[in-house]
């Protein structure tokens, strides 16, 4: 017990040490500015937007940016602020995003333990199921579900969810067939327990790293989705304030007013990024033999 | 092998006919499209002498084999909107796809294997920081954004490209570099990651043991393996290639499947919707398949799998 008193100031966590330990980790930092910066702005978006982002001024149309302290990012065609636009398109942006992935996540982790653990037709059914979905371009289900169903937030939602679910479903599946053959799975079993308790209480916790590691990897993938189907015109109204739609309003008048396209699009390319660069971090950190994945 | 191949293609006629399920059932089930053809206004003898023309009187059942039926032969029904077989549309758009498609194929494997194979054999310098730059910016920037600005880039400020429709080779140059990119950053990707690999063995060391000269280890002994990995997925992202294509051929106004896709679902023409969607399945799972098989090929370690 000698040592054990030996070692216990060095457990303390004074603020030194935390420090360290944060270094030692090599946080990307500057990814988890940007990704901080985007959910405040999601949070707060009618705090730190100056103006109504779908209110219509046509005397104020066309403001280049950089020139007027009252719309710092200028304004479209329509005199709206782009600069509130753009927080407001955050808001969007992490709205469906965050709605679409953890529904997907669940759902997808939900079908991918059954598939693991109970093995047999159920398994062949939801692995050729999830095939057929994996293996289709992701635009294009988007596409039709959005069409049949009508645009809207709800419907983007559950067109991200149809494309993102078998992701899950594979790895955590995969994850399940190794996890069920420990001893404490076969111990439980033994023991009694119910198959329902054991897939909550054994198998899940076992796959929560996997979880974390392909939701993290997946949200640049989503928000790309998401902007490309609002680019589309197959997400939200015309004139609402998402990024997606932002560019393709710009498009057309890209000649003349240039920055109406360049600053949504510049933003989703850098948060992008961001998530990018965090989830592979979080991949390295939390479960290095994904790294081939 | 065989038995490889032929469960492989079980799998694929099985998901194909998933597909081909699940886009019967989201046109009929999630609407009436004889409703969204005549809009609200008209009558309901119209109504329901057009619901006898398109056959959506009949049960369920039966209007599934008749469309089964049509696939067998490569009918899809014909246009409601331009009054033509939804084939013959597709099989005028096809050949731009295909072209824009497989340019920015070549593309991506042309400049993005090489840099990927650079990166990996001066890593950690200047050059592999700038590879995965490249790569990982590629694969963040949405394509639609690219294409916009390289045509205010290339077209207006510049004047040196085209910047919409189909003509000449000035013409693809624009929207096969955009679309190229994206896959360009997977092959850089994949690429190095590979080479690092195959630089890490032991008949690479063996050979620079030998006192072999370090460029024919890297050009000669390395480059081979590393490759075929590379060749094999890169297969699979000329199927993803067709994912990114919508949002290109709208911008660049290309007269492909892609934009055909877009109007089809923007007019409700539903055989035309069946048609591109069906083609695009088929094709992206064909692909697939063709990419595991000589995957397995190369590698008999997942055969059995």
């Amino acid at each position: 017990m000698a040592s054990d008193t030996a070692l216990k100031p060095d457990k303390r966590l004074t603020p030194k040490l935390a420090i360290t330990k944060a270094i030692n980790l090599k946080l990307p930092w500057i990814s988890l500015t940007i990704v901080s910066f985007i959910l405040l702005c999601a949070c707060l978006a009618p705090i730190m937007a100056q103006h109504n982002p779908e209110r219509i001024n046509m005397a104020d149309r066309r403001i280049a940016p950089f020139e007027t302290v009252e719309h710092p990012l200028g304004t479209d065609v329509m005199g709206r602020d782009m600069a509130s636009r753009m927080v407001y398109g955050a808001r969007t942006t992490v709205f469906i995003s965050l709605v679409a992935l953890a529904t997907g996540a669940f759902v997808g982790s939900i079908l991918g333990m059954i598939a693991g653990y109970k093995g047999g037709w159920s398994d062949i059914l939801i692995m050729r199921v999830s095939d057929a979905a994996l293996g289709f371009p992701t635009v294009l289900v988007a596409m039709i579900i959005v069409t049949l169903l009508g645009a809207g937030m709800g419907n983007i939602v559950l067109a991200v969810v149809i494309t993102v679910w078998a992701r899950f479903a594979r790895m955590i599946r995969g994850d399940v067939l190794a996890i069920k053959e420990y001893d404490f799975v076969t111990s439980a079993k033994i023991a009694g327990v119910s198959t329902p308790m054991i897939i909550a209480r054994h198998i899940f916790p076992n796959t929560v790293n996997t979880l974390m590691v392909i939701t993290s990897l997946q949200v640049g993938q989503v928000i790309l989705l998401e902007a490309s189907l609002s680019f589309l015109g197959l997400g939200l109204p015309p004139g609402a304030p998402a990024w997606g739609i932002m560019v393709s309003e710009g498009r057309t008048v890209i000649l003349e007013v240039w920055w109406l396209a360049l600053f949504p699009g510049l933003a989703i390319t850098i948060v992008v990024l961001a998530f990018n660069f965090f989830g592979d971090w979080l991949r390295d950190t939390l479960d290095p033999k994904l790294r081939r994945a | 092998m065989k038995r490889f191949i032929v469960v492989r293609l079980a799998q694929a006629a099985l998901t194909l006919w998933l597909l081909s399920l699940a886009v019967f059932l989201s046109v009929h089930l999630t609407g009436d499209p004889a409703a969204y053809l005549l809009g609200p206004e008209l009558g309901s003898q119209e109504y329901e002498q057009l619901k006898k023309n398109l056959g959506l009187d009949r049960p369920l059942i039966v209007q599934y084999g008749d469309f089964m039926w049509g696939l067998t032969h490569l009918d899809f029904g014909r246009s409601a909107v331009k009054g033509i077989p939804a084939r013959d549309l597709l099989l005028q758009r096809l050949p731009a796809t295909l072209e824009l498609a497989l340019s920015a194929f070549v593309l991506s494997i042309i400049v993005g294997v090489p840099i990927g194979i650079l990166s990996a054999v001066k890593r950690d310098t200047i050059f592999d920081h700038f590879g995965k730059l490249f790569a990982v910016v590629g694969i963040a920037a949405p394509s639609f954004w690219v294409a916009i600005m390289g045509i205010l880039l290339f077209g207006a400020i510049l004047g040196w490209l085209p910047t919409f429709g189909r003509g000449g080779l000035d013409h693809l140059i624009l929207p096969a570099c955009v679309l190229g990119w994206a896959s360009m950053a997977g092959m850089v990707r994949l690429a190095r990651s590979s080479m690092l690999e195959v630089l890490d063995s032991e008949y690479v060391k063996f050979a620079r043991i030998k006192g072999l000269k370090e460029s024919l280890v890297i050009w000669k002994h390395a480059l081979k393996n590393a490759v075929i990995p590379v060749l094999t997925f890169g297969g699979l992202t000329l199927a993803g290639l067709l994912n990114g294509s919508v949002a290109i051929e709208v911008v660049f106004a290309w007269p492909g499947i892609g934009r055909l896709m877009l109007t089809g679902i923007q007019t409700r023409d539903f055989p035309i919707v069946q048609a591109t969607v069906l083609a695009a399945g088929f094709f992206y799972i064909v692909t697939a398949l063709i990419v595991d098989i000589l995957y397995a090929y190369v590698n008999p370690r997942i055969r059995y799998d």
